[in-house]
């Protein structure tokens, strides 16, 4: 992406050339740094940020390394050691309904948690970036046919639409994922679609066009120069919601199956637990919401480091 | 106005159709005949009688033009599973998903707003900083967690309030069936009411800043007519939130009345998608999505109706 980073904030300027100095606006003696750059300076400099990107971190580290961190095998039980408190010798955080040791399902969990939450945005994101693009810049009846199939997919709240297209596929990871994935293909292909059409009808666009840029170099420099910001920010906040989701979908029953380790599977076989070992039944549920709200925060701190707005 | 409410009304018929459209698909899209998997094994010239009874035998297209037409006057056949009629089925649980949905929104709203706009007028103070993180510790916590938390506090260990169920009073005016509609709702109010807080706050900063707010101050104007000029200004930003946050909350309820087996339209969803009870399950999520459809039509009129420079867009 070296040639879209554009040394501007706002839409305004041209991205191509990057050139604020040649717009008459003034620029620091020593430094001049590139759009990223300084998104990145403001990004480093928000304490909240730094810590939720720490943490996120530990736990994606913590769930890709799981089995050389020695922990116990996740799926293992043990009968004569269920529910065992937060303390016990061998198991730190105790032991669920079945004595697998909590400690390494958490982690273990980690996994498929958040592999739920990011896999479906990403898809999302190539899909409903894709599809905004297209709509965005040919305008006219492509413009129509798609964001009116989008308003309808659209009209739907996402939980209630994720329970429809995975109950309707049948319980199981694969379906989770795909429905979670159309969830968010509108909401994206919206975004991406509102910044594409404000853009294609800019000055500089038109320069672009007059001096001879082809239509894949102006998507490339101009468009998706513009889009990413917004469409990054954006994304985030939906990872933190596809998390909580994909957790949901396992909770009812509609995403991964025993035995598997997941957040939201261990909330929901832990339920019959509240009587006897309160403190290790709301772990799973501890998980899924500090991974949500640290993409959340993270996600606030990349809006006003880019000055989004939408 | 009135132009304006036609157009959004007009607007609306496509995307409802478009609404049934998928729910129909979604629902038929299932593998297998849904008879079958209902009846397991039986006899194969039954199954056959059956699905012609049902209608199931007929091309999809018509299907889904009986079955639209029969939804909307009211005849949304009978549960696979129990032979109940499904629509005062539906209504009874409609029924309770409201109770705890209006409660939840009652709750939600008026703390987040008033939250939000002493956050916003206090921007900066400790004040704001403590609602800020509340809030946004209340837009990613999961409320079935949330659900259980409050389950094993006020239940578990406190004793105070039931668990499970909506009780057994007839009508909701009654300690009784308050007592079991507290948790729920508060469960439910959590997003919502986070949501809310940080609209309100954000608009009351936004409005703070401009510059007819100073002319208000120069006019020598009380500090809480001040803020009264505020709130009616941000009043159609918020307007739409609170709408749309309760057309969500309604929908979200199936994670909580799952939780507390809340007789709602959410614990009736659960129950026919594990049935592979297809007239409830198209019913119930028919009802759900026309539902958020209203409400967003709803809410852009009244947003019109508070806000008259959308009326010119």
């Amino acid at each position: 992406m070296k040639s879209a980073d554009p040394a501007t904030l706002t839409v305004a300027y041209d991205t191509a050339t990057g050139g604020r100095a040649e717009l008459g606006v003034p620029v620091g003696p020593a430094v001049q740094r590139t759009y990223w750059q300084s998104v990145g300076r403001r990004v480093r400099r928000d304490s909240y940020t730094v810590i939720c990107a720490a943490v996120l971190l530990l736990i994606t580290a913590a769930a890709v390394f799981a089995p050389w961190l020695g922990l116990d095998d996740p799926t293992f039980s043990n009968v004569a050691k269920r529910l065992l408190p937060v303390g016990s010798p061998d198991h730190v955080l105790g032991t669920d309904e079945l004595g697998r040791d909590m400690l390494s399902r958490l982690i273990y969990g980690g996994r498929l948690s958040l592999m739920m939450g990011v896999l479906p945005v990403a898809a999302a994101l190539l899909i409903g970036g894709a599809l905004g693009l297209i709509a965005g810049f040919a305008g006219g009846r492509t413009n129509m046919a798609i964001m009116r199939v989008t308003d309808v997919f659209y009209a739907f709240p996402s939980i209630l639409l994720a329970v429809a297209i995975a109950g309707s596929l049948g319980a199981g990871l694969t379906n989770a994922l795909l429905a979670i994935t159309i969830v968010f293909i509108p909401p994206i292909t919206r975004v991406t679609e509102s910044v594409t059409t404000q853009v294609r009808t800019m000055d500089f666009v038109e320069a672009a066009r007059a001096s001879g840029a082809s239509t894949y170099a102006i998507i490339r420099v101009h468009i998706l120069g513009n889009v990413l910001g917004p469409i990054l920010v954006y994304a985030t906040v939906l990872v933190s919601v596809s998390i909580l989701i994909a957790a949901g979908l396992s909770f009812i029953g509609l995403g991964a199956s025993p035995p598997a380790a997941e957040w939201g599977l261990m909330l929901n076989t832990l339920r019959e637990s509240i009587f006897l070992a309160p403190l290790n039944s709301v772990l799973p549920g501890f998980m899924i919401f500090v991974t949500s709200m640290c993409f959340n925060l993270i996600s606030d701190g990349l809006r006003s480091a880019m000055d989004v707005r939408f | 106005m009135l132009k304006y409410i036609l157009r959004r009304v007009l607007y609306t018929i496509p995307i409802a159709i478009g609404v049934s459209l998928v729910v129909f698909t979604l629902v038929h899209l299932a593998p297998g005949d849904p008879l079958s998997a209902v009846m397991g094994e039986v006899d194969q010239k039954m199954l056959v009688e059956m699905r012609k009874s049902f209608g199931y035998d007929k091309p999809l297209p018509i299907q889904y033009v009986v079955w639209l037409g029969n939804t909307l006057t009211g005849d949304m056949g009978y549960s696979l599973r129990s032979g109940a009629p499904v629509f005062p089925m539906l209504m009874s649980a409609a029924k309770n998903t409201m109770a705890i949905g209006v409660a939840a929104a009652l709750l939600g709203f008026v703390f987040g707003i008033a939250a939000g706009m002493i956050a916003g007028y206090n921007h900066g103070t400790w004040l704001d900083k403590a609602v800020s993180s509340t809030a946004i510790a209340g837009v990613s916590m999961p409320h079935y967690w949330l659900a259980i938390i409050l389950v094993i506090v006020f239940s578990v260990q406190l004793g105070w309030l039931p668990s499970v169920g909506a009780g057994s009073a007839d009508s909701f005016w009654s300690w009784e069936a308050w007592r079991h509609m507290l948790l729920p709702a508060l469960a439910l109010a959590a997003i919502p009411g986070a949501v809310v807080a940080r609209t309100a706050r954000a608009a009351v900063m936004e409005i703070l800043s401009m510059e007819f707010v100073e002319a208000l101050r120069a006019r020598g104007l009380s500090e809480r007519r001040i803020l009264l000029h505020v709130a009616r200004n941000a009043l159609p930003t918020v307007l739409a939130v609170m709408g749309l946050q309760f057309a969500h909350l309604l929908a979200g309820s199936i994670l909580v009345e799952t939780v507390f087996t809340w007789p709602g339209t959410g614990y009736l969803l659960n129950l026919a998608i594990f049935d592979r009870d297809m007239p409830v399950l198209q019913a119930t999520l028919m009802l759900l999505a026309l539902f958020f459809v209203f409400t967003n039509l709803v809410v852009d009129i009244l947003q019109a109706w508070a806000d008259p420079r959308i009326n010119r867009a």
